[in-house]
């Protein structure tokens, strides 16, 4: 199998940092507030592999610094160190030493985002088929009529219905913003997409049918996923393998099954535990 | 430096009224907007005697570059007899002795304009000014100046695209009708202040350099002669420029000279008929004086 992305040691700080920041943080101090300097360590040497056509699964609490992970891997924050490597085609990019043009670059054409809100992901104030417009204008698609039919394919394939490609997603109900938001990630057809708690506070069945959709492009397209979740439901339905993160560290990594039937470390005992 | 009072006439003014200092820096920014053409180059701009947003931008660029020889024709909406082009000459005859004025297109050096480029096309030996109230074309989707210049400096201009590609889903063609972004030698995209679409092509390759001054918004940019300027557009919707056919699709003639290629405004008389006449007052005369 073709690795996709290499992370390691991936770590960000919020705040001023000092040298004990480290060591009186994370899940053994029970915090990820410094006590000495008021920082915050949201994510401390986290590494994982990629690969190919693979979901993997970033599950823990809310503050485990599981979405910052993600935010960082797609550019929406600036990591205070360690490095990545996406694996494209035949050419590697170490993404934090890229340029802002180049992670644009990246970002754009090769990389997906689908936010918890989508109004972090959907501009409200242009209609769906333009905000699927957007990204492929971002790829240096320049031909209406092209964009067009791109545009009304994706939305089909996610089962938003055509007569409302030229309404605003802002009155979408949540579960069709969430559709539209998957095919203005999709539109480019990225080898990777991150998704950032998709389905968390949408209704069970639409929950279901956005699950579907996902599992079903991830078939048809062999797009590698990161998946940001508290939900055990979602990880154990969508990903082969998955880490466990508690106050910004990884605490559990392993496959999916292994994991939810025999979690090892005291913390992810108690969240499966308390979930199935 | 030597600033050179004028105190004959009771005119204590500097030539050109701005001091040497001030006309200085204008004009570096002057040479660093050629050398990045279409790039926003901010300038101190500074207090004028009129309102910011009458023009000081195009005024302090015209004062910075303007000497004792130079044959000066200022147009304002293509007309030299309007309030705003008739006011800024005569300031400019006031405070510069010994330049001349023309309302002549053919005979000038230097052309001060407001949102419009003459139909004469201009020459190598001359210089156009145009008056800018928004240089940044962005700021219709971005409101961060900081963000704005990152997005610059990317060449990053999908956003617009994404305005322009709403304006054909909504009314199947694309509606600005005026500061119609356009991308200058294949990076920046400008806004080419108020001008109508009409005279966005003459931008493109134009042997006349190209200045445009905001005084409020304090930026200086400009399309050196011979540059491309491409209007933004789709492959397969193209760029076009007003249509100036009736309802039997034959080209309206200028009312008063007959011209059938120039830009025209609309007049509507009291009962209620339109007439459609050029805008540019230098090229109805000239039509009408060879008929």
């Amino acid at each position: 199998m073709n690795k996709i992305l290499e992370v390691r040691g991936l770590s960000k700080t919020y705040g001023p940092g000092c040298p004990q920041c480290v060591e009186s943080t994370g899940p053994e101090a029970d915090t990820n507030l410094c006590p000495h300097c008021g920082s915050v360590v949201a994510i401390h040497d986290v590494s994982f592999d990629l690969f190919e056509g693979e979901i993997l699964g970033v599950m823990g609490e809310s503050g485990s610094g599981k979405s910052t992970v993600v935010k960082a891997l797609y550019f929406d924050q600036v990591p205070s160190s360690g490095e990545a490597i996406f694996y494209d085609s035949d050419k590697q990019h170490e993404l934090f030493a890229l340029n802002a043009a180049r992670q644009r670059w990246l970002r754009n054409h090769r990389f997906g985002m689908v936010y918890q809100n989508p109004n972090l992901g959907l501009n409200f104030n242009i209609s769906a088929g333009g905000n699927i417009a957007e990204r492929l204008l971002m790829s240096d698609l320049m031909d209406y009529g092209a964009i067009r039919e791109r545009a009304k394919a994706l939305l089909a394939r996610t089962e938003v219905l055509l007569s409302r490609v030229d309404d605003l997603p802002k009155h979408f109900s949540g579960g069709m913003q969430q559709r539209v938001q998957i095919a203005k990630a999709l539109a480019t057809q990225p080898p990777l997409l991150f998704l950032d708690e998709v389905s968390t506070g949408l209704d069970l069945s639409v929950q279901a049918r956005i699950l579907d959709l996902i599992l079903e492009i991830q078939q048809e397209l062999k797009t590698a996923m990161v998946v940001v979740t508290h939900d055990l439901g979602v990880i154990r339905l969508l990903t082969g393998r998955a880490i466990v993160m508690k106050y910004g560290r990884v605490i559990e990594t392993g496959l999916t099954d292994q994991i939810l039937e025999d979690p090892q470390h005291a913390y992810t005992q108690r969240l499966v535990a308390s979930a199935l | 430096m030597n600033a050179t009072p004028l105190t004959q006439g009771g005119n204590a003014y500097n030539f050109g009224f701005l001091d040497e200092y001030a006309k200085k820096e204008v004009r570096r920014a002057v040479l660093k907007a050629i050398a990045i053409p279409g790039y926003q180059v901010p300038y101190a701009s500074r207090e004028m005697p009129m309102g910011r947003g009458f023009g000081t931008g195009g005024l302090q660029l015209t004062l910075a570059l303007i000497g004792p020889d130079e044959v000066m024709k200022v147009i304002d909406q293509g007309s030299d007899d309007s309030v705003n082009a008739v006011n800024l000459r005569r300031f400019i005859e006031m405070t510069c002795p010994g330049v001349s004025t023309t309302t002549k297109t053919a005979e000038c050096t230097l052309i001060q304009s407001r949102h419009r480029i003459p139909e004469l096309p201009l020459t190598s030996t001359q210089i156009i000014v145009l008056q800018v109230p928004y240089p940044d074309p962005l700021v219709v989707v971005e409101p961060s100046e900081d963000k704005r210049k990152t997005m610059h400096g990317e060449a990053d201009y999908s956003r617009l695209l994404v305005k322009l590609y709403e304006d054909i889903v909504k009314f199947d063609e694309i509606t600005i009708s005026h500061r119609y972004p356009t991308r200058i030698n294949g990076h920046y995209v400008i806004d080419p202040s108020p001008i109508p679409r009409w005279d966005v092509p003459k931008l493109d390759d134009s042997a006349a350099l190209i200045l445009f001054g905001a005084g409020r918004e304090k930026k200086i940019y400009a399309v050196p002669p011979h540059t491309r300027a491409e209007p933004l557009a789709f492959s397969d919707v193209p760029f076009r420029v007003e249509d100036f056919r009736d309802g039997a699709g034959q080209r309206r003639a200028c009312a008063r000279c007959g011209s059938v290629d120039s830009f025209l405004d609309e007049f509507v008389s009291d009962s209620g008929g339109k007439t459609y006449q050029c805008s540019d007052s230098d090229w109805c005369d000239g039509v009408e004086a060879s008929a």
